[in-house]
Formats: structure tokens, C-alpha cells, sequence
């Protein structure tokens, strides 16, 4: 076997399995999201939403795009609003966001109504492809081929391949291996499909029945050349696979070929050298099947190959006539069965106990991205090897992220509903606050809402007179005050004498004419410049006057904000306090329910491993005394000779 | 051609082809899975409507919009720098501070653009500090400082801060 590094261990086999497959699976989601930031950011609000999506925090970047959405539909000129030239890809992006958030049904539907929207033919064709993900994700094949012959030419270059390996895959899913292999087949030149379209061609041509031309795709996929540790881990699968079939087949040494391409240090690595021993024990080989196998048993024992090694090891010996040897390891064998079935009964009680949730639900356990392996280092945790298998599962994976979701959401909506009891508190004390002091400022507001009024009355008059001289000049109208009491005085004079009955004396008379020629001619010589002078002080008033427009708006959104401040909420707190206990409620429950089927999935995991370790116990318990008796036999034959 | 998808599909396919079978079939019926999995969506979608509103009202309450002013932060394009924090001083006092976390900055990095203040001011002028620290590819220190007159009015006040590796620019939204 190929072996890259002699200082392997087992744990870093197991390390590498988890990055390779179960942390892939755990990202996967989330890596499939494919909305970018647009060219030219219009709307920073959708920028926020972004941010949060591109961090892979998806409730925020979902509740943010949701409230934008909804904001920006209740507008009456929608199209005035900055969200409106990112439209299309905020609906798109809502979608993508629910999907990347596991909310299949809902994603779907969102993409659903891009589709069948007024969208370009390439958008349409990017959702229609993105649904039909959703479909083959959710385990649903055919509609994920329906979705696909939807699909409308022609397809833009960056959508091509993903399109055709996509539809490769669900025809393969649908049994339609022949059409999948005519899919595949020009996607091996393809740059980024390196092995990976290769190795589903194989599987494709095996399922078809064209066994010969299948092998010889895997073979290639199996002997690939590379860095990359998808791309290797990919190989190694390629060659289990391609070696299984050889099994089969009864090409033992071909398949023992296949085998050892495997590496040493990788997450198959425990499978290979069991098979290739095997395939040498097919061949009556059991002194070459006895390499692999005993390597097998340096390693961890909660590994099934190595369990399976532990019962294989001694039987190569007893076929090589080594019944001594076969006994001793037999009996190691029994010791180790009776000491791990010791070991996953005590997992099986912690799971039982809630301690595995607990440790799942761990937040520093998600951090980190060998999560699975740290698991095993706690305290009090079950034996987390033995459920690696289980949980690289699809439906594990599932219902672990849907367990975390909801204790995400708990916690959210416990938050908020201790925001609402603080959101009750600032209100009682605006509450507090405001109404002793808004009489008495309503009352001070009303006077002089009155006298404000009345002034901008008497400004309105000025500038109807104003205006009015401007057509038809009036000078009397610009005198001053003095000038108008010494007006009125003549005026009272001159009808004081009429009053007396006597004739007015000349010289009196003629002082009153002149004093009144004098005031006209000052008001007539003067007209222009008090005319201009008035304008100026008009001017100056508006400005006056458009400050107290400004400081009376001003106080009045001031008073409105004040009473807003406080009132009106108490419906809306209490419905929200309603919503969140019923989620509450409804949440609590369906966590239970969630945690109690991951803890079935692991305890019948444990249990399926006990079962087989009890059924290993028995065969090795009568391998052993069957050792025994011939190694006896043996060596009274030997004695006798 | 998107290889990550491609990874993806194939996981999908290879967990389905590796021997696991026996696990998750005998683990739990299918169905139950398949139920609470479409329960748990809708409890996510009430709990996506109750975020909504409650946003809605607690600005509302919190940030009426005469008063409200938003300090959004964005990087300039293609800039590579290494943002490591950022400080906000509205008319003298600090009002925000951030540390950035790796998946911060690419975020920031790749268009995102982060709301890193919301608070309330009166109507009129204001004062806007703003300052960063980072570390350039070259691995110099960045450290840039600028200040700002902004005008509120009495529409909801929204600043986006640009920053580039010696610039800091602030726009009125």
C-alpha cells in the first residue's frame, strides 16, 4: 500500500476522514451559496445582509433581507428606493440564504418565483439549477430531473458544466445510468472535475452493465496525481470501490493490487488492508493476508476493520497451522470485544444520561473544525469513534443541524423576551417622565401657538399692503409712529376748533395747513427710500418668521416623538410576547423530540456495534477452544513423532 | 467551473455510496426524519416573522427616525489590507469600537458592509471621527485618523465610512 508517511496513527486517520468527509458535509450548505456583492452597492442595507451571508450567518442575513423586502414592497414608488436596482438579486439572494439556512421548502419556493418571474434567460436558467440542487439534496431525484429539462439553451459557460455534472448525478440517482454516462463522458477534461467526474462515470458505466470500460474510468480515477485532499481521498474511494468489485468478481489479485494504492494514512485506509488480506486469504495466501492484518491490530480497536482483523489474524494463522498463536490471539481478541462491549455500554448510559446533546450542543465545540475528534478528549462523553460512521450520515448531519438551529433559536427567542420586559420598563418610564410635564407644556404651547398665529396674521396683512403700494403708492401708509400721532393731533385740533362754532382764526389755520404740507411733503420725498427700507424689514421678518415655522415643527414632531415615545406599543409588545411563548412552547418540544432521535440514531448505532462485538465474542470464544485442541493435538502428534 | 459545487455534489453521492446503510436505516425511520425536519422549517420561518417585527419595533422605540443615525462601514475595492479595528467618535465621544475576526474582514472583503453604529442625535450639525488600525500586505502598520462634519436632518441619518489602505471617506446616504 502506498504509505506517504510511516509515522501514521490511527487518530490521524480518523482526523483526516472527519475534515475530508463529515466537515465538507457540515460546510456543505453553506459553501453552496453563490450570491456575490453586485458591481456598484446601492442600497447599504443590503450591503448589511451580505455581510452577514458571506460570514455564514444566516438568520441575520435572512431577517435583515426579509425586513428590507418587505419594507421596500409596502412602498407606493417602489422603484425610488435604492433596494430597487438590487431587486432581482435580493429575491435571488433570499433563496439562496434559506437553502444555505436548510429551509429547503422555503428556498424553494422563493426560487420557484424567480423562475416563473420576469427574469433574464440566464438568471432563470442559475434558479432553475439551484432548484433542482434543492430537489437532489432533499433526496427527491425525479423532481430534480423535471426541474432540470426546464432548463432552457442556451446555457452561459459558467453554468455548463456544474449544469451537466449536476444532471449526471440525478440521472445516475434515477437509475438512467446509460444517459448519465453520455452526460459525464465530456466532462472529463474539465478543469475542477479532476477525478470527480471520472469516478461517478465508472459507477455510472458499472450500474450499466459495461463493466470493463467502468473499471477502467475508476482505474484512472485510482491512480490520479495530487496535492489536493478531496482529490486523494477521492482516489482512495475510487480504489475500495474498483477493489470491491474486483472481489467480487474473484479477481483476487487484481483486487489486492487496487487495495494497496490505498493510503496508509488515510480515512480508508483500515478498509484496504483488511480487503487486501482478504484477497490474498482467497488466494490461500495467509502469510501475505497476515501483513495487512497485523498491521490492522496496532491499530484503534474501535475501528470495524480492525474488530474484523482481530478474528482474521488468528484465523490465517490456524489455516498456516500456527494454532499456538491463533490461541494467544484469540484470546487477546476476547478481551478486547468483552472490554469495548464494557466500553459502549457505558456510552449507551451517558447518551441515555443527555450527555451527548449536551456535549454537541457545546459552543466551543462548533468553533473548531475537529470538533468530532475533541469530543472524544471530554469527560464523561460517549465513545465518539465508534459513531464517526453514524455521524458522517446524511440524516445524522441533518438532525444534528436541526438541533443546533433550534437551540440557536431558543436562545434567540429567550433574548427577546427579556428585551420585551426592558422594552416595558423604558416605556413605564417615559411614561413617568413625560406625563407630569406635557400639561403644563401643552398649555404654555397653546399660548403661544396663538400668539404665533396673530403675528403671522398681522405679517400677512403688511404684505398684502405691501403689496398693494407697489400698484398704487400710498405713503401714508409708511409714515412713522410719531409722525402719525402728530397726524392724528392736527386731525384732533382742527376738529376741536370746528366743535367751537367760531371761525377758525387765519394764522392758526394757515400753521395747521403748513405742518400738514410739511408731513406730506417729508412722506412724499421719503416714499421711495421707506419703501425699499420696508422691503428690507419684510425680508428680515420672513426669515424671522420662517425660523419660527422651523422651531414650531420642531416642537411639534418634538411632542408627537415624546408621545410615540411611549404609547401605541403596548399592543404590538403583547402579541410579540405571545408569538415568542407559542414559538417558545412549540420550539422546546420539537428540540425534545429532535435530541431524543439523535440519541436513538447513536444508541442504535452503539448497540448495532455491541451486537456484532457479542456475535465476534461468540465465534472467537470456539475459534479459541477449536485452537486449543488442535495446537494440543498438534503437539501430542509432534511428541509421538 | 465551480469546484466546491462539484465537491458538494460528490459528497452527497459519496456518503450515499459509502457503507452507512445499515446505520441510518436502522437508526430512525426515514420519515420521522423527514418530519421534523419540515417542522423545524416552519418554526424557522415564525421565528424569521417575529425577528422581522421585532426589528421593525424596536426601532421604532429605540431609534425614531428623526433621531436615528446609522454609521454603516464598507473597504474600498480590491483592498487587501488587514483591517484590525475601527473606532467611531460622534461630537468627541466614542460611540463604536470593533475588533475584526478573520471572517469579518473577508466579509468586509468581498462587498459585504457592516452597520457598525445606530444610535440617536438631535437635528443639525455633527462631528464624526473616525479612526483604524491595520497592517498592510507588506506587513506596515496602518493607522489612519479622520474627522468630519455631517448634517442631520429629519430623516434617518445613514454614513457609509469607506476605507481604503490611506484614506478614510464618509458619504452621506
Amino acid at each position: 500500500m502506498e504509505q506517504r508517511n510511516s509515522g501514521y496513527g490511527f487518530e490521524k486517520a480518523m482526523m483526516k476522514l472527519l475534515l475530508v468527509i463529515t466537515l465538507l458535509c457540515m460546510t456543505s450548505v453553506a459553501q453552496a451559496v453563490s450570491t456575490g456583492a453586485p458591481q456598484e452597492l446601492k442600497d447599504l442595507y443590503f450591503g448589511e445582509t451580505l455581510y452577514y451571508a458571506f460570514q455564514e450567518e444566516w438568520f441575520e442575513a435572512i431577517s435583515l433581507l426579509d425586513t428590507e423586502l418587505a419594507q421596500h414592497r409596502g412602498l407606493d414608488q417602489p422603484e425610488l428606493d435604492s433596494l430597487y436596482v438590487h431587486l432581482g438579486l435580493a429575491e435571488f439572494a433570499v433563496g439562496d440564504f434559506e437553502l444555505a439556512y436548510r429551509m429547503h421548502r422555503r428556498a424553494g419556493r422563493a426560487i420557484t418565483e424567480v423562475i416563473n418571474g420576469d427574469v433574464p434567460h440566464d438568471v432563470r436558467n442559475e434558479a432553475i439549477y439551484r432548484l433542482a440542487t434543492i430537489y437532489y439534496h432533499k433526496d427527491q431525484p425525479l423532481n430534480a430531473l423535471y426541474a432540470l429539462e426546464r432548463i432552457e439553451e442556451p446555457v452561459s459557460q459558467g453554468l455548463r458544466a456544474d449544469l451537466d455534472f449536476l444532471r449526471g448525478q440525478v440521472l445516475m440517482a434515477n437509475g438512467r445510468h446509460s444517459e448519465a454516462v453520455g452526460v459525464l463522458l465530456p466532462l472529463q477534461d474539465e478543469v475542477g472535475m479532476k477525478g470527480f467526474a471520472g469516478y461517478n462515470l465508472g459507477i455510472a458505466m458499472i450500474q450499466d452493465g459495461r463493466l470493463e470500460e467502468g473499471r477502467g474510468y475508476l482505474d484512472q480515477v485510482g491512480q490520479l496525481k495530487s496535492d489536493d485532499p478531496v482529490e486523494i481521498a477521492l482516489k482512495d474511494r475510487a480504489n475500495l470501490y474498483l477493489g470491491d468489485k474486483l472481489l467480487q468478481e474473484r479477481a483476487f489479485e487484481k483486487a489486492k493490487r487496487v487495495f494497496d494504492r490505498v493510503r496508509l494514512d488515510g480515512p480508508f485506509s483500515s478498509q484496504a488492508l483488511l480487503k487486501s488480506g482478504w484477497a490474498d486469504a482467497s488466494l490461500d495466501f495467509y502469510d501475505r493476508a497476515l501483513v495487512p492484518w497485523t498491521l490492522l491490530l496496532e491499530r484503534e480497536v474501535t475501528d470495524s476493520s480492525v474488530q474484523d482483523a482481530l478474528l482474521a489474524a488468528p484465523y490465517a494463522y490456524g489455516k498456516l497451522g500456527v494454532y499456538s498463536k491463533a490461541a494467544l490471539l484469540y484470546g487477546a481478541a476476547l478481551e478486547a470485544f468483552s472490554r469495548e462491549i464494557g466500553r459502549l455500554d457505558e456510552s449507551i448510559r451517558l447518551i441515555r444520561e443527555g450527555r451527548f446533546l449536551e456535549t454537541l450542543a457545546r459552543e466551543e465545540l462548533q468553533q473548531d473544525a475537529s470538533w468530532v475528534v475533541r469530543l472524544r478528549e471530554l469527560p464523561d462523553t460517549p465513545e465518539t469513534y465508534y459513531l464517526l460512521e453514524l455521524m458522517a450520515s446524511h440524516d445524522f448531519q441533518e438532525s444534528l443541524h436541526n438541533y443546533l438551529d433550534l437551540d440557536q433559536l431558543r436562545r434567540r427567542l429567550e433574548t427577546w423576551r427579556d428585551d420585551l420586559d426592558a422594552y416595558d420598563e423604558l416605556i413605564a418610564r417615559r411614561k413617568a417622565y413625560y406625563d407630569p410635564l406635557l400639561p403644563a407644556i401643552d398649555a404654555r404651547f397653546r399660548e403661544l401657538d396663538s400668539l404665533m398665529r396673530l403675528r403671522l396674521e398681522q405679517r400677512e396683512r403688511i404684505e398684502r399692503r405691501f403689496e398693494a403700494m407697489l400698484v398704487a403708492p400710498r405713503p401714508d401708509y409708511l409714515a412713522t409712529a410719531e409722525e402719525r400721532v402728530i397726524t392724528d393731533r392736527l386731525e384732533e385740533a382742527s376738529a376741536a376748533l370746528l366743535l367751537t362754532g367760531q371761525p377758525v382764526p387765519a394764522d392758526v389755520e394757515a400753521r395747521i395747513r403748513r405742518i400738514k404740507g410739511l408731513l406730506s411733503w417729508r412722506l412724499q420725498v421719503g416714499y421711495d427710500a421707506r419703501l425699499t427700507e420696508t422691503f428690507t424689514h419684510l425680508e428680515a421678518l420672513d426669515r424671522d418668521v420662517e425660523e419660527l415655522r422651523q422651531s414650531y415643527s420642531t416642537f411639534v414632531r418634538v411632542r408627537q416623538a415624546a408621545t410615540q415615545s411611549y404609547q401605541g406599543y403596548g399592543d404590538d409588545i403583547r402579541r410579540q410576547r405571545m408569538r415568542i411563548g407559542a414559538a417558545l412552547g412549540e420550539l422546546e418540544e420539537l428540540q425534545l423530540r429532535q435530541g431524543h432521535l439523535i440519541e436513538i440514531m447513536a444508541v442504535n448505532e452503539l448497540t448495532r456495534r455491541r451486537e456484532r462485538l457479542e456475535e465476534f465474542q461468540v465465534k472467537a470464544r470456539f475459534a479459541m477452544a477449536d485452537s486449543y485442541d488442535r495446537a494440543v493435538r498438534a503437539g501430542a502428534e509432534e511428541r509421538v513423532k | 467551473m465551480n469546484k466546491i459545487s462539484v465537491m458538494l455534489l460528490f459528497c452527497i453521492t459519496f456518503l450515499l455510496t459509502v457503507p452507512v446503510g445499515t446505520v441510518s436505516g436502522a437508526a430512525a425511520p426515514n420519515g420521522q426524519i423527514k418530519g421534523l425536519d419540515e417542522q423545524v422549517q416552519e418554526i424557522k420561518g415564525d421565528v424569521l416573522a417575529i425577528a422581522a417585527e421585532l426589528n421593525q419595533l424596536e426601532e421604532r422605540l429605540l431609534f425614531p427616525s428623526h433621531t436615528q443615525i446609522s454609521m454603516f462601514l464598507s473597504l474600498a475595492a480590491n483592498e487587501q489590507f488587514r483591517l484590525d479595528s475601527v473606532e467611531i467618535k460622534l461630537d468627541g465621544k466614542p460611540v463604536a469600537h470593533h475588533l475584526y475576526s478573520f471572517k469579518e474582514l473577508e466579509a468586509l472583503r468581498m462587498g459585504g458592509v457592516q452597520r457598525l453604529y445606530t444610535g440617536n442625535v438631535k437635528i443639525g450639525e455633527h462631528a464624526v471621527e473616525v479612526s483604524y488600525a491595520g497592517l498592510s500586505a507588506e506587513g506596515e502598520e496602518l493607522r489612519e485618523t479622520q474627522q468630519f462634519r455631517i448634517q442631520k436632518d429629519e430623516r434617518p441619518g445613514i454614513f457609509d465610512i469607506n476605507l481604503a489602505r490611506h484614506s478614510i471617506s464618509l458619504q452621506d446616504w
